[in-house]
């Protein structure tokens, strides 16, 4: 049994009066495959933000690699994390958007790039060809010099795949990437995730609402609901074994 | 001399933009209220009114006589401008989209990495336009420097007029001419600004 | 006398002296406003004419007077004007600074009508258009109510800018507030406080306008988003 490489303890999220996350305890191992379902307004997408430091958690603990990610020490106390110590923590996520979030004023070959060159200090050279790699890899290697304007909506969100991985990061993050995209594109992009969830031993969280998708690729499913995780386990235990009403109702939503 | 004067007051206009601009946006609560002070006193005034008040103010209160009066319209001029152009600087930083600072984030870059690479430049391609339509302010502005004594070209318009005025219909519809001869490369940039800003940013 | 240092008791002295021309100020700002708030729609009108040519120029004109330092252009009013042979006519220095900075100024309004009319969704445009009404119905019922509420915060932006820039007048000898301080400054040979007095004028006089337009522009917008919103669900 390997150590989790994120664990989350009893972290709690609120934006103002609004509780979002209510208690979040939750171990992801190396290379494991989590998918986060749930509806709404469940608070799955604050889980995955608060691990990017994206947002702060109101309490508790995320340690990621064995480092508590939102506090140092100092002096023998615990404090809240300056920049330097979230950099050094985070270095090893990667995140993609539901809205891509492409540097509009790059071309698609220097998205990929910037991080890995001044953010690493990598080898130009090694990171341009690993760039263009892995680009090819995602079905643009003809694009590279286009800027993101004239890709579609699948294109750029392979494009932001490619710039996470680039980054070679050990936990890649996934905030609904296919929500913001027309149909017939959703099915490109979901076929990234899957050779990379099969071909990459990086620890992999989706949120997502593609269900079938997420039940087909996952090691472990969450189903979070009003800011607790209200169930986990393997897919089939979770959907042929759960008693967990709210959970069955929303998935005969997806079943027709 | 109209032209040294506005190469001169742009150049320090977009400084003091920058300046102001950032300093607007820093953490630092004097910074920015210092940058809000300036800000506010000029551009609540007239130009034509600090142009004055620098003219005389400065000898004066500072018991000193200015080299020329050139630097005093450059002065006025820059800093007038500059605070217009300070909020053209603040507002576009502002308005690159959150999306870009969150995957500047995901990628791990710092606070100034974020600055420099992603937020910076595409607030400057949004600033374009503005910056051209207030450059085109500055070449109007510079006509107020010959009520300080400079010879610039109304100035020169203003002697011929005095010698004889049956011409001066001409002489400042020739001064109005080149104005506008000197605007229009000015307009041709401000327009290629537009298409710049258009493509390479995203804007909330 | 000649003290190269602030005096408060100069201040004083100087302030009734430019208050006087206070109001100068404010006329000549109101009547500028005006003129070139009518003076705009002309403009807007003409760019409408669908012809090409015709269009260009319009377009050049409005970019020349646009383009062109105001004070040159009162200069070419108080003083050409009446020289010009048929045409000319001697103008007071008030009518000029109103027509001088009102025509300057229009060619800017005249830019936010056409904002304001772009603003207006297409689809209600086709919207009248299936209703069958006449092109005077369809501004006066559709298009306008909707093009003018916009404009409202911008058009007062450009009435504390004309407010700022009406001292140009007292180039051509209007008597408002910065003449006034000048001629305290020339008798007593001390610019600097009745100087400040007019820094301090506007500033008082712009400062709150400009934050209250600031208000009216967020209170409008967010009116606005809520139409939007409205439509997309």
């Amino acid at each position: 049994m390997t150590a989790p490489i994120v664990q989350y303890r009893d972290v709690c999220k609120s934006f103002g009066d609004v509780e979002v996350l209510k208690g979040i305890n939750l171990d992801i191992n190396p290379a494991e495959k989590v998918a986060v379902i749930g509806p709404s307004g469940s608070g799955k997408t604050t889980i995955i933000r608060l691990l990017m430091t994206l947002e702060e958690p109101t309490s508790g603990d995320i340690v990621v690699d064995g480092k508590n990610l939102w506090k140092m020490e100092k002096n023998g106390d615990m404090v809240r994390a300056n920049e330097n110590h979230l950099r050094n923590v985070r270095g090893d996520i990667g995140m993609v958007f539901q809205h891509f979030n492409l540097f509009p004023h790059m071309t698609i070959l220097e998205n990929c790039m910037t991080a890995p060159v001044h953010v690493k200090k990598e080898n130009k050279d090694e990171v341009r060809k690993r760039a263009v790699e892995m680009l090819e890899r995602v079905g643009l290697g003809d694009k590279i010099d286009n800027y993101p304007s004239q890709l579609s909506g699948g294109q750029k969100q392979r494009v932001a795949m490619a710039r996470a991985v680039v980054m070679r990061p050990k936990i890649m993050l996934f905030d609904e990437v296919t929500s913001a995209l027309d149909p017939e594109l959703v099915g490109e992009v979901l076929e990234v995730i899957r050779d990379l969830a099969q071909h990459e031993d990086m620890a992999m969280v989706l949120v997502t609402h593609e269900m079938d998708f997420a039940l087909d690729i996952a090691d472990k499913v969450l189903f979070l609901d009003e800011g607790v995780i209200a169930e986990q386990g393997s897919a089939k235990e979770v959907i042929e074994h759960s008693q967990n009403e709210r959970l069955q109702s929303f998935l005969s939503r997806f079943r027709s | 001399m109209t032209i040294t004067i506005l190469l001169a007051a742009s150049l320090f206009a977009y400084i003091m933009a920058f300046v102001a601009g950032l300093s607007r946006l820093s953490r630092n609560i004097i910074i920015r209220k210092v940058g809000g002070f300036y800000v506010e006193v000029f551009r609540g005034t007239s130009l034509i009114v600090q142009l004055f008040w620098l003219y005389y103010a400065i000898p004066m209160l500072l018991n000193i006589q200015v080299a020329s009066n050139w630097w005093i319209g450059v002065i006025a001029i820059g800093l007038n401008y500059g605070a217009y152009l300070s909020e053209v600087v603040r507002s576009s930083i502002l308005s690159v989209d959150q999306g870009q600072t969150e995957a500047a984030t995901a990628l791990n870059m710092s606070s100034f990495q974020r600055m420099r690479f992603i937020i910076f430049p595409q607030a400057v391609r949004m600033m374009l336009p503005e910056f051209g339509n207030y450059t085109i302010q500055i070449l109007k502005g510079t006509s107020l420097v010959s009520l300080i004594g400079l010879t610039d070209v109304l100035y020169y318009g203003d002697i011929i007029r005095s010698t004889n005025a049956s011409i001066t219909p001409i002489v400042y519809l020739v001064v109005l001419v080149f104005y506008f001869l000197l605007a229009l490369p000015l307009i041709w940039l401000t327009r290629k600004g537009e298409e710049i800003a258009k493509k390479g940013a995203a804007s909330q | 006398m000649n003290s190269t240092y602030w005096s408060w008791e100069r201040f004083l002295d100087a302030l009734p002296f430019v208050l006087d021309g206070l109001w100068i100020t404010i006329v000549l700002t109101i009547s500028c406003f005006l003129f070139s708030l009518l003076f705009g729609f002309v403009w807007t009108f003409l760019k409408r004419i669908p012809i090409k040519s015709f269009n260009w120029i319009v377009t050049w004109v409005m970019e020349f007077i646009r383009s062109t330092p105001p004070l040159v252009q009162l200069f070419f009013i108080y003083y050409a004007w009446p020289v010009i042979p048929v045409v000319g006519v001697t103008l007071s220095p008030m009518t000029s600074a109103i027509l001088g900075l009102g025509l300057h100024f229009s060619t800017y309004i005249a830019e936010i009508y056409r904002a304001g009319i772009e603003s207006v969704e297409k689809g209600q445009w086709e919207a009248a258009k299936a209703l069958n009404l006449s092109t005077m119905d369809k501004w006066r019922m559709i298009i306008l109510p909707q093009a003018i509420p916009p404009t409202i915060p911008m058009l007062g932006n450009y009435f504390i800018i004309m407010f700022k820039e009406v001292p140009l007048a007292s180039t051509i000898s209007v008597a408002e507030i910065l003449l006034r301080a000048n001629t305290y400054g020339a008798r007593n040979f001390a610019y600097l406080e009745p100087l400040t007095i007019v820094g301090i004028i506007f500033l008082v006089l712009s400062y709150p306008s400009a934050v209250l337009i600031r208000k009216l522009e967020v209170k409008m917008n967010t009116r606005f988003d809520k139409n939007a919103a409205a439509k997309s669900s």
